[in-house]
């Protein structure tokens, strides 16, 4: 089973945006700053009026991590999870798909473009591959 | 003694250690072997049950402060806390027993930490649960658990991919902390690898758990508890043990802190430890080059290199050449976990290491290193979370 995230106020935005193919990122209305993961204070004017822009879904990986052991629930191992550089200046978590997970099947600076894994009808997860 | 900063320094000091064997599967309860390491460590103080009046451990701990004091038959407790954020805790509950007695809030006070951590919850595994807590920090596992990284490994390897990265650090750089820690547990008996040294080939062959990261990269999971005794610098100088006086004892969160995921700062790594190592320096009065070694956390090695940097031991980048050719090892220029560390002796969140440190200043280790029992240990607590840190001087 997948891990279900926790969802709050401050992030419904961001899931309800995978549910429809947006990759959502947390835009100040008072200063602009972009900002994830989101949250409900701005960091940069102390604003709480927020709302979202649209990422391209293009990024470069910043890092990665092949994961061999132990076990992680609802996945085939191993896997790659990559910290993902947004073009728009943000970074994330998320899984590399169909890259492979031998030596040299990724690197860091590597470019990424989102897909999305829809999981069920309450959940789903953007995903990575090899742009 | 007594430090510059007229604050803690110097005001209270570890009396008294204590702890259960370390294994696999303690055949007991949590809260059984938690009890038993504070009537080790109790009786070490050369203390009485009865004068008792603090006990303080981590909010991961899952034997409360009036279980432990329900068991040992305590009748008034004066006072109580708990430190979050996992392995971070360690040294800052030295520091809340330390600030209870200085201010004679409590005349003694006892740290403790317990757990079956191999035999019952293992910290190694996907943890469903803490990607599910309802709080803040459930909140933000929602950006990497369900994407697959939940395992300590896993987040740790991250950091240590960007690490190599940046620095051109190998794995070899990282094993030679493998190697330092098993060396010094196979000495120390009542390490679960004493008589099993390993070499750098050893380390290199290991299987890989979370690319770069091999197996002997990762600290154990034990059963185990230890407990500290704390009392005012005052009262330590009339009790049998030699004390460990607490020189320095800070916490330490960095900007956009996150546990195990502070992975939004534009530059990673653990400026936490960096915010711990200025306020250590800050209240002893003392600098890296006088300390003769340290109990450097070690769940997983990458980031006893990167503690190296920030408590200034060395500069950005440069722990791999500073770890190399033996210099962490007893003999070495800075000898670290001289108990065998977390890979070596045993995982007890850090509070094992904080022992050892207190036998090093008593001139007990059984790996001594000379000048720490004239002088001073430096100790941490987990990194990659909001953590802590000591100072012990003699």
């Amino acid at each position: 089973m997948t891990v279900r995230p926790m969802v709050n106020r401050d992030s419904q935005f961001f899931w309800d945006g995978t549910q429809v193919g947006e990759l959502r990122i947390q835009v100040c209305n008072a200063c602009g700053a972009k900002r994830f993961p989101p949250g409900p204070a701005c960091q940069s004017c102390e604003a709480y009026d927020r709302g979202f822009e649209v990422a391209s879904g293009e990024g470069t990986v910043f890092s990665y991590v092949v994961h061999r052991h132990p076990p992680v629930p609802g996945k085939e191992l191993p896997i790659v999870i990559a910290l993902v550089d947004l073009d728009e200046g943000v970074r994330m978590v998320g899984e590399v798909v169909g890259a492979g997970a031998s030596d040299g099947d990724i690197a860091i600076c590597d470019r990424l473009r989102v897909d999305y894994n829809r999981v069920d009808d309450d959940l789903t997860l953007p995903v990575w591959r090899k742009a | 003694m007594s430090g510059p900063s007229g604050g803690l320094s110097g005001r209270a000091a570890i009396v008294g250690i204590g702890a259960t064997e370390f294994s696999k599967a303690s055949g007991r309860s949590e809260l059984q072997l938690s009890v038993e390491a504070v009537r080790a460590a109790v009786a070490d103080a050369g203390l009485s049950m009865a004068e008792v009046d603090g006990l303080t451990t981590f909010t991961m701990d899952t034997s409360s402060e009036i279980a432990v004091a329900r068991e040992l038959g305590l009748s008034e407790l004066r006072f109580f806390s708990r430190i979050n954020y996992g392995g971070g805790a360690a040294c800052a509950t030295v520091q809340q027993a330390a600030m209870a007695v200085a201010t004679g809030v409590a005349d003694v006070v006892v740290a403790y930490r317990g757990f079956n951590e191999r035999s019952e919850s293992r910290f190694g595994q996907f943890s469903v649960a803490a990607a599910t807590q309802v709080n803040t920090n459930g909140l933000d596992n929602a950006w990497s658990y369900p994407f697959g990284l939940g395992t300590p490994a896993a987040t740790v390897a991250m950091q240590a991919r960007r690490y190599m990265h940046e620095y051109g650090a190998t794995s070899a750089d990282f094993g030679a902390v493998a190697v330092a820690d098993r060396r010094h547990a196979a000495t120390n008996p009542a390490a679960f690898f004493h008589g099993k040294p390993i070499t750098i080939e050893d380390h290199q062959a290991s299987r890989m758990i979370a690319d770069p990261l091999h197996l002997l990269d990762c600290c154990q999971e034990s059963d185990g508890a230890q407990a500290l005794v704390v009392v005012s610098a005052e009262r330590a100088r009339d009790l049998p043990q030699k004390p460990a006086y607490v020189a320095a004892a800070a916490q330490g969160s960095g900007r956009d802190q996150f546990v195990m995921t502070s992975y939004y700062r534009d530059d990673i790594g653990i400026p936490e430890m960096g915010v711990v190592g200025r306020e250590l320096w800050r209240q002893s009065g003392l600098t890296p080059a006088d300390m003769p070694m340290a109990i450097l956390y070690d769940h997983f090695t990458p980031y006893v290199l990167m503690q190296l940097e920030e408590l200034g031991f060395c500069g950005r980048g440069e722990a791999p050449g500073f770890v190399a050719d033996g210099a962490i090892e007893v003999g070495g220029r800075l000898p670290l976990n001289t108990h065998g560390g977390q890979l070596g002796e045993a995982y007890i969140h850090g509070m094992n290491g904080i022992a050892e440190g207190v036998r090093q200043i008593r001139g007990t280790s059984v790996n001594p290193v000379a000048a720490a029992a004239d002088s001073h240990v430096l100790v941490t607590a987990g990194t990659g979370v909001p953590t802590s840190g000591l100072i012990l001087s003699a």
